[in-house]
């Protein structure tokens, strides 16, 4: 197995392939290969960092020019944007009350 | 005032609801999505005018569209494949004719002289307890905002914001094996900047073995 298809095989790993899924040399080596196996959990925790991070802030104003432009779309397509549409919703599209 | 009594409502619900004309249920899906959608446009784009522009075309866009989601994926994932096209929109226009390194086979594009793990070392912290640290923070935003864009692009569809390969692969006018290289390429090189700042120095491995 030479080294890219061995990285080859630790991304297909880390992005969920069963071991048994890749190939026997593969799974042979990461048990035994100690750095192979923290490259896999440096790699796992990397995508974690960035998965966990804070949102980035929003520039000021952007919510309420957002927020207008979305509901003057909304009332050109729905003709209304005041809360509650109409009742007929209620007993077919959420299938909640009968 | 929330109300204690009634549960959250689910993207899915109120996804529901706004396809019936309620806004306030859209707004409510929006308030909940929107941090993410801001958050994958500014890390396309780098910019926070573009990032707000393609944010709200993406909004805009999700009311236009709002009666063709056929509850195939999730209310978020479909959301951030909306946002991922908007962005990618605004970045091909400014980039003009040279975008085209952007979907095209180049040289990084294959296994050939992949770059080998250099610095490992387990990490002295879990990355959630990371990411709550602010004096880090941007420093990680820098390592991913400072990678080669066509790795970046990738790494933040697929691996920030949890498309599939084949998801990332549509979004970017890719094959799904370009995909995965690239994916490779923004890993390694994250996690080798990354572990360098966060590794623990007092146990660096040294591989024992030469692949050949």
């Amino acid at each position: 197995m030479t080294c890219e298809e061995l990285l080859k095989a630790l991304n297909d790993y880390v992005d969920g392939a069963q071991l048994t899924e890749i190939c026997e040399e593969f799974s042979e080596h990461l048990a035994g290969c100690n750095p192979c196996q923290v490259v896999v959990d440096n790699i796992r925790q990397t995508i974690s960092l960035y998965r966990a991070g804070k949102p980035y802030e929003m520039p000021q104003g952007f919510q309420e020019r957002l927020q207008s432009a979305l509901q003057a779309r909304w009332e050109q397509k729905f003709g209304r944007s005041d809360g509650q549409s109409e009742n007929r919703f209620s007993a077919n599209e959420t299938g909640s009350s009968k | 005032m929330e109300s204690q009594t009634l549960e959250k409502p689910t993207d899915l619900d109120l996804l529901r609801l706004a396809k019936t004309g309620d806004f306030s249920a859209f707004q409510q899906l929006m308030r909940e999505l929107q941090p993410r959608v801001y958050g994958l446009a500014f890390r396309i784009l780098r910019q926070a005018q573009d990032a707000e522009d393609a944010t709200q075309q993406a909004f805009l866009a999700l009311i236009e569209h709002i009666e063709d989601f056929r509850e195939e994926s999730s209310v978020a994932t479909w959301v951030m494949k909306i946002a991922s096209n908007h962005a990618l929109k605004i970045l091909r226009k400014k980039r003009g004719l040279r975008m085209v390194s952007m979907s095209e086979m180049s040289s990084g594009d294959s296994y050939v002289d992949m770059p080998h793990p250099e610095f490992i070392a387990p990490w002295s912290e879990p990355p959630d307890e990371i990411a709550q640290r602010a004096e880090v923070q941007q420093e990680i935003d820098n390592a991913l905002l400072e990678l080669d864009e066509k790795y970046r692009l990738v790494f933040v569809l697929r691996d920030v914001e949890g498309l599939s390969v084949r998801e990332t692969a549509e979004v970017m006018e890719l094959t799904e094996s370009t995909v995965k290289v690239r994916l490779l390429r923004a890993r390694l090189a994250l996690r080798e900047r990354l572990t360098k700042k966060f590794g623990d120095s007092s146990q660096v491995m040294i591989p024992d073995h030469k692949h050949s």
